[in-house]
Parts: structure tokens; C-alpha cells; sequence
């Protein structure tokens, strides 16, 4: 994608070909599916959260261990759906990855793209609609009813909270897109017009549909797409907070506004999905209301930077793997959600709506910054999950490639956007004002192929580190919360008997006249903290 | 990017004696390097001065501004770049500097909860400031969508289509005549379906290309004919999309006569990126010439064609004037009675 970006309708080395617009478009299209859906939606939540939440809160397992291995095996076939959608005879669906109606719902007179390769896109999405309600019920139920002894919703680790609160987001928004997508597909098998208005022509062809509106999508496709943007960050947030109090030997800062930024975050994140429709057509007084609400999302996310900020004041920060990728992530947090205040507010949308201003800033607030989240929580969870360490050395060759080069990717985006270089071009060379662009395209590319690059090393490590790292203590990071308490890895049931009481909030680190610099939620030895 | 400043070292040296005794405390040997230190706040430093840096130079920055509009929104635009910009360079630093001023050197953190005072300071700043800067921002929303156009603005009605613009005039009647998707009909000239029999439709035109008289207001009625396109000509900083089954009506004065673009910025299929025609804002006199209906029968539309290839080339027309004369299409738009559906030859490929 990258390559013919920067060097349009160039062979691509090693592959012999000119990309086609159709492949480019495909490759878009599925980029943007399988990162958002099988990757930011996944990882961090059913991944990390599946490992971690129930140790954290002090359960056996989650409440519910086999509707966990089914939402786990119905992701698995939604991907495989997926993907055959790259090899069926019509093609891989290039309508992106929000799928706008009509041109989603037409079918193969829309064009290339739009057959049967689309319909197993939206199948897949289906049955994965299907995946997360299962997933997002059993944490929500494990959260709240499996806690242990003493583990009161105050107490509970920030990862929890933004598991649990993600979990609730998923619950709404992923019901949602299952109707949408039940919808959309009777729109293209079963002839209905949910989204389809009269009067279309198509290539010189009345187009036989009536009465439905194509911005009802975008409505229901929203609704679950905001919220879908904190589902992906709020896990990354939490790891975050979780290992900033860790290698800062320092509660986290404001850990009560840190729950209520949460949960103001998700709340807020209902009613805001209208900033992606400035440019729709919708009633431009909504916008308005959208755009108020949508800046008030930079407050509670202004009182998570600021506490991070906090935690590191006065602190003793560590530099280890895992740190330096939170630390990285607020910083990253900073630079993506910053730019949301200019796509709040619909007049200065309006120049920059579907350019690559967009593309930077949603990539950096909730692709890179999740995935560092996910690298973070890998660096810190690993000598739980396997039982030894990474190597540190690897760990930050990786970094610091990978930091640099992410900005180096992303950075420039935002002043292509300004000039109004749009997404979802295959090639943009006949634009006269687009013609100053050529050297940053160059130059992102190349940042582009070393980061991917980099990202070897990241998978050398993990592979080799299974292998042969060093055998991991139990408490290797000296953590305070529970999952540090159990062998590494965790036996089957996680406390290998009755789980243990807890006496402590999550972060209580360097308490006054205490020996070690952090007390474990379970140490009923020492009197600590407020909660 | 990880060197170090020489005086860095000498903080090393001065903190040495501090690490030594606290070290009965401190348990595990600091792994806070100085290195590292050094490099994060190096690094986190160096992205101010980049963004800085782009936003000096202005070399990838909005095209030139012709509208009415334009101005309001580049002042919204650069008021909030100001804050945001403050607040990142301002992060960004602050996030370097903690992490070196706090880089573990043995000894204990402070141990605090936080501080409820900051914590509603912080929130009420940011607050107001967002909230504030979006209200500040309406102002010139309200101006393109809260109030309609004036009476007597020009009406154009653009219909995007796979992967074509169209634009069409009223005429002198100032009525755009009736159309029916049935009538349409690419090969005969009418790709939208005008109904010849009603007598408004007579003198509407109907070009590939869009030309605007300067300084005069003009409203657009925005509609698609298959797919959601989206209308954006960057000099005008105005970008709407186009709806099937809507009509959704923008308005703006071009202040600058000149050439410019359309392109179209919603994906709406293969050839969404080759979606481009050209955005004319010419003098009152150039427009009427361009767009002026006129009977035309079949026996005179060669030389018709001719003279007005003539005039677009003296206008200065984006298309080439040999294009303009195409025989092809004279032929297509003869066959109408009187509606003339000019198409150059570049723009139907």
C-alpha cells in the first residue's frame, strides 16, 4: 500500500506487478478490517483481559469457561470467513472498512468488489458481532460477581476497570453492528432497501430499490464505530496505568479520577458518533450538538494524561521494556488526541474530513497507541504467561525503532491532510494541488518498511524468549496486585486452592515505613492507602 | 538522537554520593539510566520542534483560500492550531522532562494518592478551553448551513455519479427543468434525465465542468445518482457529500478568478480517485458566454461548437480547446433539441 502510494503505478520489488487500483482499494479495505476488528477489538481485550482479569480480581477462571472458548472459536471461524473473502472469484470488498451504503448494499452492479468477497465481509462481522457479545457478557459477569474477599470495585487494578468498562461498551455497540449487518445483507441477497433509495441509476441502469436512506448506515455503522475506537483504547490505557504506577514506584496519581475518567470516557463515547458525519447531509444543527460533546471527550482524556503525568512526578521511573512503551503511549495519546479537537469541530472538519489528517489521527490515538499498549502488557505480562523473561537488550533496539519510526510515519500525515490529500486514493499524481506531496509520500514509505521491519526483532524476541529467556521469579517487576502472587505461569485454577483475601487498593507502592517499596493487595500485614 | 549534553554527566556525578546512601533503602540496583533518560526527553523535545518545524515551513499547508467562507474557517483552524499546538509542545516536553528529572537514582518515590485540587483544576481548564473552542468554531459553521443563500444567488446543481461530476444551470429562466431517472440516457447527451417536454428544461446546461462567476453567491444542490460521492474543491475549504435520495444545498462566494479542482472524497468505488474535473471561477461576462442557453439546431452546431471552443480557449478553459470542438459529442447534443451537453473529450475518460 505504502509502496504505490509513494511511487504510483510502479512494479512492486519482489512481487513483479503494478498494483491495481482494485487491489490497493482491497488491501485498504482489509487493512483497515482486520487491524480494527481481529486485532485492537481482540488483543488487548480478549487476550490480555482472558489472562489477566481473573487473577487480578482474584478468581479461579472467568465466570463462564465455556462460552469463553466459544466467543474464542467463533472469532477464529469470523476470521477465516474473512479471509476467504481475499479469494473468491469476485474479490476482496474495497468499499474501506466502514462499508458505506449504497455502494455496500448494490451489489456486483456497483462494481468490482462488491460481490460475493463482500458478502463474506459482512458475514464475518456478523458471526465476530456474535464473538464479542459472548466475550464482553462473561467479563462483565466475572467482574462483578467473581471478586474476591476484600476486592472492592475500588480496589480493583485500572486494568480491570478498563476491561470491565470495555466490556460494557462492547455489549452495546457490537449489538448494534450485528443489526447493521443483518440489515445490509438482506439489502444485497434478499432485495429489501434498508439503505437503498429510489431512483438510483447505475451504469445506465435504473437500480430496482426504494424508500431505504444510505445515512441510516452511517448512523448504526457509528454507533458501534465510536465506541469501538475506546474498545480499543481504553485496555491500552489500563495496561498503561498499571505499569507507569509499577515502574514509578508511585500509587497512581488520582486513581478515583482515573475510574471516573473511564467511565466518562464510555459514556460519552455513546453519543458522539456524529463527528464522523459532519460532511454526511445530516441536519447541520445535530453537528453542533455533536461537536460540544465530542470536545468534552478531551476532558475526562486530559485527566488520564495529566494523572499519568502525575504518577511520573516525583516518582523514580524504571526504564524497562515494558515502561518505555507507556511511557511512549502517553505521549502518543497526546499527539493523536490532540488533533481530535480539530475534527470536533465541524467547520474546521470540513477541509479536513477523509483526508490524511484523519488517517494520522486515528492511527496514532488508536492503532499505535493501542498496540504499544499491546507491546507494553506483552514486556509485563510475559514472565507471568511463560514463566521467563524477554530480553531487555531486543526489547528496546525494538522500541526505539519502532517509536521513532511510527512518528516518522504518522507526523507527516497531518500536513498531507492540511493540503487535503485524500484517503483512499490509489494515486493521486493528476491533482494540481496535491503536487507538493511526492517527497513526504517517499519518505513515509521508507519510515514504513524499516518499522515493519522492526518489527522482527519484536517476534524474535517473544519466539526466542518462550524458548530460552530466563526462568521469570514470581514477582519479577515487585507488583502489588494479585496476578504477582501466583506461580508463573498461573496453575490451571490461578491460586491452586481458595483464592486469597485482599487488604489494599491496587498501587500502594513505597508506603511510608515499610521495608520493600510495595505492599501486595494481599499483605495483611501492613495498614495502607485510602480505600 | 541519544546523544548526551556533556553538563547531563556532572548531575550523574553530583547524584552518585546520594544513590551510595540511600542504598540500604533501596533495594534493587536503579535501573533508571541516564542514558535512557536523556534519549526519552530528547526525543519527546525533538517532536515539538518538528511539529513546530511543519508548521513553519508551510511547505504542505491548505491550498490558497477563494471563498467567503475560506477566511472563517482558516481563523478557526489556526486559533485552534495555536492551543492545541501550546498544549502539545507544552505535553510533549513536560512528559522528557519528568521522565529525567525523575529517572530512578535510588531512594524512595513520594508516596501520594494524588491531589483532589489539581484534579479539578485540571479538569475545569480543560474543559472550558474545549468546550469554549467549539463554541468559537460555530460561528462559521453557522454560516455555510444556518443560513440559506440570499435570494438571487446563482443555483447549480451538481450530481455526482461512477466517476463523473455534473453541473447543472438553470438558464435564464433561473428553473432548473424536470428530470426523470428513466429519461437518462449517457448516449444521447443526458445523463440526468432531463424532460424535454417541460419548457424549463429547455434552456438548462448541463456541463462536466464547473464554472462560477466571481464574487457573485453561489448555491449548490448537491445529489447523487447512485452512490454517496463527496464535493470538496479545497480552495473553497468546502466539502459536502452527495446522497442519493438527498438534495442537500450548500452555499459560498468565489472572491478569485482562476482554475481549480473538484475531487471527490467519499469512496465510491474503482475510479473514486480519478473522480476530477475542474472548478472555473471566471468574470460575470466569461460566465455568461460559457453557460449562456441558445437554441442550436443541428445544420449550425459545428460552427456553434466552434465559436465557443474559440471563447473557452480565450478563457482559458482547464480542457483543451481541441477538445472542445469534438465532433462526437456536437453530434450527441444536436440530437436534444436545444439542450447542450458539452462534453470534452478528456473529461469522459
Amino acid at each position: 500500500m505504502r509502496f504505490q502510494l509513494a511511487w504510483p503505478s510502479h512494479k512492486i520489488p519482489l512481487w513483479g506487478q503494478v498494483m491495481t487500483p482494485e487491489q490497493y482499494l482491497a488491501l485498504v479495505t482489509m487493512h483497515g478490517t482486520i487491524m480494527v476488528f481481529f486485532v485492537l477489538t481482540t488483543a488487548p481485550q480478549s487476550g490480555f483481559g482472558n489472562f489477566a482479569l481473573p487473577i487480578q480480581i482474584g478468581a479461579a477462571d472467568m465466570a463462564f469457561p465455556v462460552l469463553n472458548m466459544l466467543s474464542f472459536w467463533t472469532t477464529f471461524v469470523s476470521f477465516a470467513v474473512m479471509c476467504a473473502a481475499f479469494f473468491v472469484e469476485a474479490g476482496a470488498p474495497i468499499g474501506g472498512w466502514t462499508a458505506y451504503a449504497p455502494l455496500s448494499a448494490l451489489g456486483e452492479i456497483a462494481g468490482p468488489g462488491q460481490g460475493m468477497g463482500l458478502n463474506l465481509w459482512v458475514i464475518s462481522l456478523f458471526i465476530f458481532c456474535a464473538a464479542s457479545l459472548m466475550g464482553a457478557l462473561n467479563f462483565i459477569v466475572t467482574t462483578l460477581d467473581l471478586r474476591t474477599r476484600g476486592m472492592s470495585l475500588m480496589r480493583l487494578p485500572l486494568t480491570v476497570w478498563a476491561w470491565f468498562v470495555t466490556a460494557i461498551l462492547g455489549l452495546l455497540a457490537f449489538a448494534v453492528l450485528m443489526g447493521a449487518c443483518i440489515l445490509l445483507l438482506l439489502d444485497r441477497l434478499a432485495g429489501t432497501s434498508f439503505f437503498v433509495p429510489g431512483g438510483l441509476v447505475l451504469g445506465g441502469k435504473p437500480v430496482n430499490h426504494q424508500g431505504g436512506s444510505p445515512l441510516l448506515w452511517q448512523h448504526l455503522f457509528w454507533f458501534f464505530g465510536h465506541p469501538e475506537v475506546y474498545i480499543a483504547i481504553l485496555p491500552g490505557m489500563g495496561i498503561v496505568s498499571q505499569i507507569l504506577s509499577t515502574f514509578c514506584r508511585k500509587p497512581i496519581f488520582g486513581y478515583r479520577a482515573m475510574v471516573f475518567a473511564i467511565l466518562a470516557i464510555a459514556i460519552l463515547s455513546c453519543s458522539v458518533w456524529g463527528h464522523h458525519m459532519f460532511i454526511s447531509g445530516m441536519n447541520p444543527y445535530t453537528a453542533f450538538v455533536f461537536s460540544i460533546l465530542t470536545v468534552s471527550i478531551g476532558v475526562p482524556s486530559a485527566i488520564k494524561t495529566f494523572n499519568w503525568l502525575g504518577t511520573i512526578w516525583r516518582g523514580k521511573v524504571q526504564f524497562a521494556t515494558a515502561n518505555l512503551f507507556a511511557l511512549a503511549f502517553v505521549s502518543l495519546f497526546v499527539t493523536g488526541g490532540i488533533t481530535g479537537i480539530f475534527l470536533a469541530q465541524p467547520a474546521v472538519d470540513l477541509p479536513l474530513h477523509d483526508t490524511k489528517f484523519v488517517v494520522a489521527h486515528f492511527h496514532f490515538v488508536m492503532g499505535v497507541a493501542a498496540i504499544f499498549g499491546m507491546f507494553a502488557g506483552t514486556f509485563f505480562w510475559f514472565p507471568k504467561m511463560f514463566g521467563r523473561t524477554m530480553n531487555e537488550t531486543l526489547g528496546k533496539i525494538h522500541f526505539w525503532i519502532t517509536t521513532a519510526g511510527v512518528y516518522c510515519v504518522f507526523f507527516p500525515m497531518h500536513f498531507m491532510g492540511l493540503a487535503g490529500d485524500p484517503r483512499r486514493y490509489a494515486d493521486v499524481t493528476q491533482y494540481k494541488f496535491l503536487a507538493t506531496l511526492p517527497p513526504l509520500n517517499h519518505f513515509i514509505t521508507i519510515a514504513a518498511f524499516i518499522t515493519g521491519a522492526a518489527q522482527l526483532i519484536f517476534l524474535v524476541n517473544v519466539l526466542w524468549s518462550m524458548a530460552k529467556g530466563p526462568r521469570a521469579e514470581i514477582n519479577p517487576w515487585r507488583c502489588t496486585t494479585l496476578e504477582w502472587t501466583v506461580p508463573s505461569p498461573p496453575p490451571h485454577d490461578n491460586f491452586g486452592g481458595p483464592p486469597p483475601a485482599v487488604y489494599h487498593g491496587a498501587y500502594e507502592y513505597s508506603v511510608p515505613g515499610v521495608k520493600e517499596d510495595f505492599v501486595l493487595q494481599t499483605d495483611s500485614r501492613v495498614v495502607a492507602g485510602q480505600h | 538522537m541519544t546523544r548526551i549534553a556533556p553538563k547531563k554527566i556532572g548531575i550523574q556525578a553530583r547524584n552518585r554520593h546520594l544513590r551510595r546512601g540511600l542504598s540500604v533503602a533501596n533495594q534493587s540496583k536503579p535501573s533508571g539510566g541516564l542514558l535512557t533518560a536523556s534519549a526519552l526527553a530528547v526525543f519527546y523535545s525533538l517532536l515539538a520542534v518538528a511539529g513546530i518545524w511543519f508548521v513553519a515551513t508551510q511547505k504542505w499547508w491548505f491550498p490558497e483560500s477563494i471563498s467567503n467562507i475560506a477566511p472563517k474557517i482558516d481563523a478557526q483552524f489556526r486559533l485552534t492550531l495555536w492551543i492545541s499546538g501550546i498544549i502539545f509542545v507544552l505535553a510533549q516536553v513536560a512528559l522528557g522532562v519528568l521522565i529525567f528529572l525523575f529517572r530512578d537514582r535510588g531512594g524512595k518515590s513520594e508516596y501520594s494518592h494524588g491531589n483532589n485540587k489539581l484534579e479539578i483544576l485540571w479538569t475545569s481548564a480543560t474543559a472550558v478551553l474545549f468546550v469554549g473552542l467549539a463554541i468559537l468554531g460555530r460561528n462559521a459553521w453557522a454560516s455555510l448551513h444556518f443560513i440559506g443563500a440570499a435570494p438571487g444567488a446563482l443555483q447549480v446543481e451538481v450530481t455526482g455519479a461512477q466517476f463523473e461530476w455534473q453541473f447543472r444551470y438553470p438558464g435564464l429562466d433561473g428553473v432548473f427543468g424536470k428530470v426523470d431517472p428513466k429519461l437518462i440516457n449517457e448516449a444521447a447527451g443526458n445523463p440526468l434525465g432531463l424532460d424535454l417536454n417541460d419548457t424549463a428544461a429547455k434552456d438548462d446546461v448541463v456541463m462536466p465542468v464547473m464554472a462560477v462567476p466571481v464574487n457573485r453567491e453561489v448555491e449548490v444542490i448537491l445529489r447523487s445518482k447512485d452512490v454517496i460521492h463527496s464535493f470538496f474543491v479545497p480552495n473553497l475549504r468546502i466539502k459536502q457529500d452527495a446522497v442519493p435520495g438527498l438534495a442537500i444545498r450548500i452555499h459560498f462566494t468565489a472572491e478569485k478568478i482562476g482554475e481549480y479542482e473538484v475531487a471527490c472524497m467519499e469512496l465510491c468505488g474503482l475510479g473514486h480517485y480519478k473522480m476530477r474535473t475542474s472548478f472555473t471561477v471566471m468574470s460575470a461576462e466569461d460566465f455568461q458566454k460559457v453557460t449562456k442557453p441558445r437554441r442550436v439546431s443541428s445544420e449550425d452546431m459545428s460552427s456553434a461548437w466552434t465559436t465557443k471552443s474559440l471563447a473557452f480557449s480565450t478563457g482559458g478553459w482547464p480542457w483543451s480547446p481541441s477538445s472542445w470542438a469534438c465532433s462526437c459529442h456536437c453530434s450527441c447534443a444536436s440530437s436534444l433539441r436545444g439542450l447542450r451537453t458539452r462534453y470534452p473529450c478528456g473529461a469522459r475518460s
